[in-house]
């Protein structure tokens, strides 16, 4: 499921016109992040909470050349499934995965 | 954060709907997402992350406490990439220019 899916699927259960549905799964997302943005975690009972956590500076290597590469401080979200989400996903074990794509990692980038 | 900052959030930003109707449409998303994680579909949010399911074959661990050897079963677990956009967004400082940006920004104001 992709975001424009999320959104057709909203629209049609809570009967809302498509861009009015688009305006709330945006204005969703956008204040999970402004939350995170400020330091501060999510919690959404049954389904998970998200945290930033902080990374201290580190080397690193470029692992094509093998120089040593500073990597600044940063910080990175992280999510911990709920319980309730935790077990019926692994309820949906007997289940083939839904992988309906092979880009996977379009939103990747190994540097960080 | 919590599902009632959310709904704040969407209650006075989009204007047009009630309290109840906030509440029951971010209820929605979070309700539409378990189901489809539940049948173990993934769900790619662009510029907030995606939401993958791995299934994990059975493993030897550990009682970290005990150091008694266990059996841990196998499960389909949930994990949270992040994308790339949120990670910019919870390292960019307000106020501060990174250097690449700086001869974008330069071009962008008029010579005379």
């Amino acid at each position: 499921m992709t975001k424009s899916e999320l959104i057709d699927a909203i629209a049609a259960r809570g009967q809302l016109t498509k861009a009015r549905a688009e305006l709330v799964v945006n204005c969703v997302f956008d204040a999970m992040t402004e939350a995170l943005q400020r330091g501060e975690g999510i919690e959404i009972r049954g389904f998970g909470s998200f945290t930033v956590r902080p990374y201290k500076p580190y080397d690193g290597r470029n692992p094509r050349t093998g120089q040593p590469v500073p990597v600044p401080a940063k910080r990175l979200p992280f999510f911990k499934v709920g319980k309730e989400l935790k077990e019926l996903v692994n309820a949906s074990r007997g289940r083939q995965l839904i992988d309906d794509d092979d880009d996977d990692d379009d939103d990747d980038d190994p540097s960080t | 954060m919590t599902k009632a900052d959310i709904v704040q959030a969407v209650y006075t930003r989009l204007g047009g709907f009630s309290k109840k109707e906030s509440a029951d449409l971010v209820d929605l998303v979070f309700e539409t997402m378990k189901e489809t994680l539940g049948r173990g579909e993934k769900i790619k949010i662009s510029g907030f992350g995606n939401f993958v399911l791995r299934d994990k074959r059975q493993r030897q661990g550990r009682n970290p406490q005990t150091g008694e050897p266990i059996v841990i079963t196998e499960r389909r677990v949930l994990n949270f990439k992040a994308s790339q956009l949120l990670k910019q967004a919870l390292n960019d400082k307000p106020g501060t220019e990174t250097p690449s940006e700086k001869p974008f920004a330069d071009a962008l104001i008029p010579k005379d």
